[in-house]
């Protein structure tokens, strides 16, 4: 794909995740954090075409390991960040 | 319509899931369904990336699946909230490791087995590097935060040195791969170990009090490697999605840096253990009983927490929620005031406290309380030491000076709970164990809370 092109899409989506992230409350930090690990995993979608290709077994093994590494993080990353936010209640959630 | 429109088109749903799940987490209220979300756009884009049509078998793929769901779920499931650092951290080191490793697969060229051109090569190095950081990085840190090694800076003489000849050793060896990228050059060799001992360089000079930064630090890294790994592979998602991780990470990390008044290179490259000592401080310390603890709080209108990583090695933080409840129906106004980097990551106090159902309401930041501080009747200082330290504020000397305190000591009173006198993390003297309206509580902060709680009950 052009690179000036990918470039372009780069530089957006830092300064959409600037955007984003500056106002978010310390009370959510770490969800905040385990939530865009989570998302750090996306390499998965990355790591299916090196995991499936035709030519070379090697690429094969060390994408499979990647897609395996990958999910890990996707999956516990999205679960644990799940089981945090929870436990987050408000007042007026608590007192039931 | 081509499968891989269809597939970039599902991307750029998935994006938008994405965006709209991060910008949800900002807000408690929205938070959980915010990364319901992201896990829907991550979906979206692992179902569009499996039609690629590069991909002849399925085997591997639904091995690694299923192996890496299994590990995922099993461990987020398991861990304990105080163990939340160190779990986030082996997560994130399994991300880095799957960028370095799609990088890695990269360099055996596309299906056509054509060699790889020399952009490509530049970003598959970027993703060995960055990702080989994040893996030995991530590692160092769950060992130092679980404890399974030494949690101090480990700082020796010459490790600028070696750490700058580690480097030129890296940037030598990715110019000489990336002009004949190969899988089977010794460059590649040479990169890839020399990317995973920076990870270790990196990390071994950082004591415990610093790891919110570092860990906030290689989140940001693995996002910047799963960006690299994109262009490496022309996958616009991992691009954006990674870049989004890569700006957050960064975000958080320069707040932790604010909180501590340490720029990030100070952090990085200086081991807190061997700057400056401040003034040793002389006086007495008064210590106070569980049951003297007990008439003061009952008698007290406004009671303050202030917990810190005493608080998540004692385990203290239900006792603590049902002392508050105690207090609360005693009339009493409850507050928890929380320093930006108290634990050993970014929010790890409110995810504890949240864990034993305190209200996000009652969580306070540091700004907010630090104005209102005089009104508190009893500020419980719990295994926190240097956020509380006024040195802080008024020693010039002291290594932490300039660094955003929660004035506890300007409170009427203030109880510190602690095991015994020894100074916090960064070895700094704290005067405010000296001061005329501390009184010192002894002992493990769970039983000691736990003991005023019963002489609650018993009244």
């Amino acid at each position: 794909m052009d690179i000036v092109f990918l470039t372009f899409i780069l530089i957006l989506s830092i300064f959409l995740g600037f955007e984003l992230i500056s106002k978010v409350p310390a009370t959510l930090h770490t969800p905040l954090m385990s939530g865009a690990n989570a998302i750090s995993g996306i390499t998965l979608a990355g790591a299916f075409i090196s995991a499936g290709i035709a030519n070379s077994e090697m690429a094969n093994i060390l994408g499979a390991i990647a897609v395996g590494m990958a999910t890990i993080n996707v999956v516990g990353g999205y679960m644990v960040t799940d089981r945090m936010l929870a436990m987050f209640k408000s007042k007026t959630g608590a007192k039931k | 319509m081509s499968l891989d429109l269809i597939a970039n088109l599902a991307y750029i749903v998935s994006a938008i899931f994405f965006i709209y799940g991060l910008k949800m987490l900002g807000s408690p209220a929205t938070a959980r369904k915010g990364n319901g979300l992201s896990a829907i756009g991550m979906l979206i884009a692992v179902v569009a990336g499996l039609t690629d049509q590069g991909i002849v078998s399925y085997e591997y793929i639904v091995i690694g699946l299923i192996v890496g769901a299994l590990i995922g779920s099993v461990s987020a499931r398991l861990v304990e909230m105080t163990s939340m650092p160190e779990m986030v951290a082996l997560f994130n080191g399994s991300g880095g490791a799957a960028s370095l490793l799609v990088g890695w697969a990269a360099l055996y060229g596309g299906g056509d087995a054509a060699p790889v051109s020399t952009f490509i090569a530049v970003t598959v190095i970027l993703a060995i590097l960055i990702g080989g950081v994040t893996v030995t990085g991530s590692l160092l840190a769950y060992g130092k935060l679980s404890e399974k090694i030494g949690s101090g800076a480990i700082v020796f003489t010459g490790q600028r040195v070696v750490n700058s000849l580690l480097l030129a050793g890296l940037i030598g060896s990715s110019v000489m791969l990336a002009m004949n990228p190969s899988p089977d050059s010794v460059w590649f060799y040479s990169v890839l170990g020399l990317s995973l001992l920076l990870g270790i360089m990196a990390v071994i000079p950082i004591g415990g009090a610093d790891m919110p930064v570092v860990i906030s630090l290689l989140n940001s890294y693995s996002g910047i490697a799963a960006c690299a790994a994109g262009f490496a592979i022309g996958n616009n998602i991992l691009i954006v999605a990674g870049s989004l991780v890569g700006a957050s990470g960064m975000i958080l990390t320069t707040i932790m840096c604010k909180a501590m008044n340490r720029s990030l290179s100070n952090v990085l490259f200086s081991g807190f253990g061997a700057v400056k000592q401040g003034k040793a401080v002389e006086g007495e310390v008064k210590p106070i009983s569980v049951e003297d603890a007990y008439y003061i709080l009952e008698a007290a209108g406004n009671v303050c927490f202030v917990p810190g990583y005493g608080m998540a090695v004692a385990q203290a933080q239900h006792v603590v929620k049902e002392l508050g409840e105690l207090l609360e129906k005693n009339g009493c106004e409850v507050t928890y005031a929380i320093h930006p980097v108290a634990g050993r990551m970014p929010g790890h106090m409110n995810v504890l406290l949240a864990e034993a159902d305190v209200p996000y309401e009652q969580l306070l930041e540091m700004d907010e309380i630090n104005p209102r501080i005089e009104q508190v009747d009893v500020a419980i200082v719990i295994g926190a030491n240097d956020v509380v330290n006024p040195s802080a504020r008024n020693d010039p000397d002291s290594p932490i000076y300039g660094m955003p305190i929660i004035n506890v000591d300007k409170a009427k009173t203030v109880f510190v709970l602690k095991r015994s006198m020894a100074s916090g993390f960064s070895g700094v003297e704290n005067p405010l164990f000296f001061n005329e309206n501390t009184r010192m509580l002894f002992g493990d902060a769970k039983s000691s809370i736990g003991g005023v709680v019963s002489e609650f009950g018993s009244s």
